[in-house]
């Protein structure tokens, strides 16, 4: 081995290159905000949900849950910036406080659904048969239904609760996944790297992990925030029919569903600011889709 | 003489606005073409002689623009010329031929349908005689039975097909002027030939003049009438092309011949004089393997099969009607040959032919359908390919790969590449001591150690080819594949690489399974060759046997496609 060490000039023409740019991720990060500043928009509103999410309840003038008749259905005043709905609570806190719950749903279905369809989609399109067959028929059976209804169908069966909000919403998103997955790994299954690392004695399994999953990532990060947006409206929406989450808990669907009726009568805040925060949400997870597939590309890093 | 040439493109400086500011291209060049006249731009990668092509059509990307200069086309100003102008331009004035034919055909439409459409836009045709102008342009390009292949999709043709097919289109609208980006990269050597003479053929026929734009030194001397050379966006020499090569001005241009294998040189001919070093230890003439000696590999009555799709419609299958199964088709036919330790055995032959089965049933990653392969006294070729990863064989046989980007995985850094096998099979533990390992192995295939913390689009061809390397050599295995090791590196780099191997070779008692079509290359470095096609073998013996004195008509043919330099 010893002579393996040894540095034979003639072999070594040093081939010119040029220092490569330090790529910190940061610094990336910023290169891709200035390249798009749609970008630059999206991540602030994120961070700006982040925040909500993390220190809302701490933060706001009122008690979301707290009613006061004497002041119910003020339009929105310095006091209360979006204004107060029937029972008198403070529209502003009840939005903001709501954050959490919403993130939380979509966080956790999108992991779930990431978890599921995902691995199921990478075997499918790296084993193909078999696998391949049973994960298509399952998305294909799930696609069968029209999304919401199954959604709908799911919590009223599992029962009216949280848990089974993000359980509804990841199985609805699951052919998704499983189809972007599949196709990416099959591309991939076949690949110049894969063979190679097939040749220094990787298991199929450590192919599948070390290989074909990282290399998915950058897509899979882009459909995992195009469905956070879906995610949040598809809960909202299973709340504002009645399922799910129930009042008076802070969540944006009820407060929608809540405030519909008013709008008619001309109180139009009580169901118009959880719907610009929603809408904003939606907004914001579809436009980041595009800044964490740069983000996350390595072709890109240079 | 005083016609004004056809293109005449003067002081041309094309700039791409990158992340880093703004790179030059092409700086300050001077081309002429004259009409009729076939004009090569000889380069390697980054040279900028496809941004020069792209520059005259004026396909640059968005990035690229043409700071500098004129191009002047019969009269008329390419670079001040309004889109529309360029429009018409494109395709009836100048039309280009692209490196990859199948990535230029429409896949889901059938050919002829293709060339009447292009022949329908240009109005060379009316609805009624469409059809028939069509399949005249698939005679032309001899495209045999033209009547059926105007049916066929794209994919139905072979890559040389597809090029003859694009040729077919690029020339329906008889332009004045041909640009072919790297028309037979990709290519084997007689489709190489065959495409290049049809091209030559039909462009002196109609009058045209012609730019090749090719790496390729030998090929641009066998058809062209003058060469430009270029390096980094300079044009370094420009002259006649049988004075270029009897006279080499330009230090590149002769480094750049200097690199181009060529009969009646050795491995170290190929590098430039400041490189060479002490070489005397190396040309000594090996000691040829015992022939008693056992071999370290024997393949016999290897066979591959695949099934072969079954025909017949829909409909009839729905029928319940079922047809009798077709043979299956046989890529691989019974083929016998022996590796000797220490011995490179050169396996060539054209696409198709069956070499890449036989290199991918060798290193187990397919499965034979039957024959035997033994490895050292044990039939590897019983253990299924599923399993082999954990056989103790694994590391005694490597492969590297013909495309060295592809090969590598875009998410590990080159150290991570290297370390692979060494983390699966070679027992050696611990983070300092497989650094250590993995920077023993850059240093042996000559990447500067620097580098292996980089990812692969931050290297360049060569090095990536090195890390190639280096991967399939880190666990000192008996016998590593090269498939077509160099076929997608410059040549300059190429004889670098070549040198590498064989020194690697030397020094770490390996055998060697070359799998090339480069005849050329083949020469240079293998003890002994196997001629393949369609999937058996139809010579075998040492290298100056079967290249310098051929004895099967196919041998014969090969050597003669491949393109020589006039010297």
């Amino acid at each position: 081995m010893n002579d393996m060490t040894k540095v034979d000039p003639t072999a070594a023409p040093a081939l010119r290159f040029e220092a490569p740019p330090s790529t910190s991720l940061l610094a990336h990060a910023r290169h891709i905000v200035s390249e798009n500043p749609v970008t630059g928009l999206a991540f602030g509103l994120f961070a700006l949900i982040l925040l909500a999410a993390i220190f809302g309840p701490s933060l706001v003038p009122f008690d979301p849950l707290a009613s006061n008749t004497n002041s119910a259905l003020q339009a929105p005043s310095a006091r209360h910036w979006f204004g107060t709905d029937q029972l008198g609570r403070d529209i502003f806190s009840r939005v903001i406080v709501a954050t959490r719950l919403d993130f939380a749903i979509a966080v956790c279905s999108v992991a779930l659904v990431f978890a599921m369809g995902g691995l199921a989609g990478v075997m499918a399109g790296f084993y193909g048969g078999w696998v391949d067959k049973v994960v298509g028929r399952l998305a294909d059976t799930i696609m069968a239904f029209p999304l919401f209804v199954l959604a709908m169908g799911i919590v009223a069966a599992l029962g009216n609760s949280v848990t089974n909000i993000v359980i509804a919403t990841a199985i609805i998103n699951f052919p998704l996944y499983a189809r972007v997955a599949r196709a990416e790994a099959n591309v991939r299954r076949e690949a110049g790297f894969v063979q190679a690392a097939r040749l220094s004695g990787n298991s199929d399994w450590r192919l599948l992990l070390t290989q074909i999953v990282p290399n998915i990532m950058p897509i899979m990060a882009v459909q995992m925030s195009l469905t956070m947006g879906y995610a949040i409206l598809n809960a909202a929406g299973l709340s504002f029919i009645g399922l799910g989450v129930r009042p008076p808990t802070p969540e944006w669907g009820i407060m929608v569903a809540e405030g519909a009726s008013f709008i008619v009568s001309g109180e139009w805040w009580i169901a118009f600011f959880p719907g610009l925060a929603l809408m904003t949400a939606v907004f914001c997870f579809n436009l980041l889709g595009d800044g964490v597939r740069d983000l996350v590309d390595p072709q890109r890093r240079n | 003489m005083t016609t004004p040439p056809l293109l005449d493109i003067k002081n041309l400086t094309v700039e791409f606005a990158t992340r880093r500011g703004t790179v030059q291209a092409v700086k300050a060049i001077d081309v002429s073409v004259a009409k009729g006249e076939t004009v090569a731009i000889v380069g390697e990668s980054g040279s900028g002689k496809s941004v020069t092509s792209y520059a005259v059509v004026r396909i640059l990307d968005r990035a690229g623009k043409v700071a500098e200069g004129s191009i002047s086309f019969s009269g008329v100003d390419l670079v001040a010329a309004s889109e529309a102008q360029m429009r018409d331009i494109r395709g009836r004035e100048i039309s280009m031929i692209f490196q990859n034919p199948r990535a230029a055909l429409n896949p889901i439409r059938k050919v002829g349908k293709q060339i009447e459409d292009v022949l329908l836009e240009h109005v060379q045709a009316t609805r009624a005689t469409a059809r028939d102008k069509a399949i005249e342009a698939l005679a032309k390009v001899r495209i045999a039975r033209p009547e059926e292949r105007y049916d066929a999709y794209p994919f139905e043709l072979s890559g040389g097909m597809c090029q003859r097919v694009v040729i077919a289109l690029a020339l329906a609208c008889q332009p004045q002027l041909l640009i072919a980006d790297e028309p037979t990269t990709g290519l084997d050597v007689t489709t190489q030939k065959a495409v290049m003479d049809l091209i030559v053929e039909l462009t002196r026929e109609r009058g045209m003049s012609t730019i090749l734009i090719t790496h390729d030194l030998g090929l641009a001397a066998a058809y062209c009438d003058k060469v430009v050379v270029m390096e980094k966006g300079n044009v370094v020499e420009t002259a006649r092309a049988g004075e270029i090569f009897r006279n080499p001005q330009h230090p590149y241009t002769r480094k750049l011949m200097q690199a181009t294998p060529r009969i009646g040189m050795s491995l170290r001919d190929l590098l430039p004089d400041a490189q060479k070093g002490p070489a005397a230890q190396l040309a000594a003439p090996k000691p040829a393997p015992a022939p008693d000696a056992a071999p370290l590999m024997r393949v016999e009555n290897l066979v591959k099969e695949y099934p072969r799709p079954a025909s017949g419609s829909f409909l009839s299958k729905l029928m319940g009607k079922t047809e009798e199964p077709k043979a299956p088709f046989r890529a691989v036919d019974g083929i016998s040959f022996s590796v000797a330790k220490g011995e490179t055995l050169g396996l060539v032959g054209e696409s198709g032919c069956g070499k890449s089965t036989t290199s991918m049933m060798i290193t187990r990653l397919i499965d034979k359908t039957s024959g035997s392969i033994l490895f050292d006294g044990t039939d590897i070729g019983a253990i299924p390919a599923k399993q082999f990863a954990a056989s103790a064989h694994r590391r005694r046989i490597q492969m590297v790969f013909q495309d060295p980007t592809d090969r590598l995985n875009p998410r590990f850094t080159a150290e991570r590449a290297i370390a692979d096998p060494i983390l699966r099979m070679g027992g050696i533990s611990g983070r300092d001591a497989l650094r250590a390992r993995c920077e023993d192995l850059a240093r042996l295939v000559g990447l500067p150690v620097e580098l292996i913390d980089r990812f692969p689009h931050q290297l360049s061809g060569g090095q990536k080819a090195r890390v190639g390397i280096a991967r399939a050599i880190a666990l000192e295995p008996d016998l590593v594949i090269l498939d077509e090791p160099t076929a997608a590196l410059d040549v300059s780099v190429q004889a670098v690489v070549l040198n590498l191997l064989q020194e690697l070779k030397e020094r770490l008692g390996m055998s060697y399974l070359f799998v090339s079509h480069d005849l050329n290359v083949v020469r240079l470095l293998c003890d002994r060759v196997i001629v393949m096609k369609t999937g058996a073998i139809v010579e075998q013996g040492t290298s100056e046997e079967v290249l310098g004195d051929p004895k099967a008509d196919y041998t014969k043919e090969l050597l003669t496609a491949i393109p020589h330099p006039p010297v």
